[in-house]
């Protein structure tokens, strides 16, 4: 068994993992990528449209070149990236913060890597039928949605003709407009909840333009068909009960789930990393710092994003401040942050009161002319027009020692959407 | 005429609603800010798009067929992946709606042989609209 020694090592080559590793080379540490597949970028390679690095880049790019920007940084780094390598274990040992993490590779065979700090950066995953637990038969046809995307634009293989697709989230509305363009006739997008799951402009590009009828506040109780699927059965909602005298049928042979995206977190749970009950990515102190010393997290397997620029800003933070744990820097003081009425997260979960803080928050709401409310301990501090939000559009802000002025070592800042 | 249509200039999304005046112009209401109005005016007289499509790779991309020897060819034939077999490819410039069902399908006839670096030049000046179609990633 190979072994080696770098000081902080990324599980996870696609854009979090990269930026995060990026600024940790900077600082001047060695540095190791591990990545399970044969290149870097992860998801973005598949994800072949555009709308991808407006914050970041200043322009629209692809999915592929958003990746190949970050890809091209790494290849003039002394990061060590090591392909098709999966991390199996991440051992922590109890003397002087040493990590030990068990890597398996074709190319390598087993590798042991001791490390001072680890930068989880293992993305997200699709969820499927199992987890929304669709009624029905089991036949052929039934694709998540990420799935379909990786075999039309990366395999060529176009999965079906007839398409339904269930879930309003991005990557269903994406692949809505990718199966149109491919020559397959998409019937429906089939959404639960009384308002889409993904942007708006997702929307409208990929379901307007294709004319394909987006049914909300609907249900799809049934998947038909023997050996591929036939159909599927829509049942409307009203008032939060099925209507089953208002059923429908839809005739297809496809049916793609994009019914939303869970962090990818098996490895952090073996390390003995506390996971966040709503977000299911790891609870992280300001710094973003798991609860295990050394152990960083950022990018989707930290909280879901909507937006890769907003990955790669929160992975270079990640890395700069695992960086600075290196070097033995600890924030002196932390306020915790709590979500307050209609916010289903908040991350990160505390605050240095000493330099500003991206903070980034979910909805639960939709509403126009909200207002986002900031009490430190039962005070409102700040309010801050919002103008439109919605649950699929994440919010962040910046907050800063003048906000957090008069803090104590007990206080708690609540955010709050009204 | 009246044609509703929804803004994405932000995430807001108001409802527009475009309306013929007697002197021809266009009226937009329902917008909250110039943006949405000059948005919908486009939209209505000359409605464009990014395309983003994938062409054939030639021999050389097809790994089961390649004898390379570049260690992730080997690995692909080991595993019996063939990854990838498209070459992703984008418009460098929006396209006019009406022409993208024809630019499609010249991109779906055009097979590509690697080398490829990104931003190569795949189809050039397509039907003189001024705007090429290019590579969105390096393949070897």
């Amino acid at each position: 068994m190979k072994e080696l020694r770098y000081d902080a090592v990324v599980i996870g080559g696609g854009a979090a993992g990269m930026a995060a590793a990026l600024e940790i080379d900077k600082a001047g540490f060695t540095c190791a990528i591990v990545e399970r597949e044969d290149h870097l970028g992860g998801i973005l390679m598949q994800c072949i449209h555009n709308g991808f690095g407006l914050h970041e880049f200043k322009e629209e790019l692809t999915g592929p070149e958003f990746a190949e920007r970050f890809a091209e940084q790494v290849a003039k780094s002394n990061i060590k990236v090591y392909l098709g390598t999966t991390v199996t274990d991440i051992n922590v040992q109890t003397v002087q913060y040493e990590k030990e993490l068990i890597c398996a590779s074709p190319d390598h065979g087993v590798l042991k890597i001791t490390c001072k700090s680890v930068v989880l950066a293992m993305g997200c995953r699709e969820r499927n039928r199992g987890n929304v637990r669709i009624p029905g038969s089991r036949p052929a046809g039934v694709y998540t949605a990420g799935l379909a995307q990786r075999l039309v634009n990366i395999e060529g293989y176009i999965p079906g003709k007839e398409v339904v697709i269930i879930g309003s989230g991005d990557i269903g509305l994406i692949m809505a407009r990718r199966m149109s363009w491919v020559g397959c006739h998409v019937k429906a997008v089939v959404e639960i909840m009384p308002y889409p799951s993904g942007l708006t402009r997702n929307i409208v590009q990929c379901l307007h333009d294709f004319n394909i009828p987006l049914y909300l506040s609907c249900q799809t109780t049934n998947i038909f068909g023997n050996d591929r699927v036939e159909g599927v059965e829509v049942t409307p909602m009203e008032n939060g009960a099925l209507v089953p005298e208002k059923a429908f049928r839809i005739d297809c042979d496809t049916v793609l789930l994009s019914v939303g995206l869970v962090p990818e977190n098996e490895l952090s749970k073996d390390a003995g990393v506390e996971l966040h009950p709503t977000t299911n990515g790891p609870l992280v102190d300001a710094s973003l710092m798991t609860n295990v010393e050394g152990i960083f997290a950022c990018g989707n397997v930290l909280h879901v994003h909507d937006l890769v620029d907003w990955v790669a800003e929160e992975s270079r933070f990640a890395g700069k401040q695992a960086a600075a744990w290196l070097r033995g820097e600890r924030p002196l003081h932390q306020v915790r942050v709590k979500a307050g009425p209609n916010v289903r997260y908040v991350n990160p979960g505390k605050l240095d009161p000493s330099r500003d803080n991206k903070v980034y928050l979910r909805s639960m709401i939709v509403k126009n002319d909200a207002v986002l409310e900031l009490r430190l301990d039962n005070r409102v501090i700040k309010t801050i027009k919002k103008g439109h939000i919605q649950p699929s559009e994440m919010i962040t802000l910046s907050i800063g020692p003048k906000e957090l002025e008069g803090y104590t070592e007990n206080s708690a800042l609540e955010l709050a959407l009204l | 005429m009246r044609r509703e249509l929804t803004c994405i200039v932000c995430p807001i999304g108001c409802s527009l609603t475009v309306t013929d005046k007697e002197n021809g112009e266009l009226e937009v209401t329902g917008n909250r800010c110039p943006r949405g109005a000059a948005y919908a005016v486009e939209e209505i007289t000359a409605p464009k798009r990014v395309v983003t499509a994938t062409c054939r790779l030639g021999p050389a991309g097809a790994c089961s067929e390649s004898d390379s020897k570049d260690p992730i060819y080997q690995r692909m034939r080991r595993h019996g992946l063939c990854d990838p077999r498209r070459l992703p490819v984008k418009t460098s410039a929006p396209c006019p709606k009406e022409y993208i069902d024809e630019l499609l399908s010249e991109i779906y006839r055009t097979q590509v042989n690697p080398p490829v670096r990104r931003g190569d030049i795949i189809i050039k000046n397509w039907k003189n609209l001024g705007l090429d179609v290019v590579a969105v990633r390096a393949l070897d």
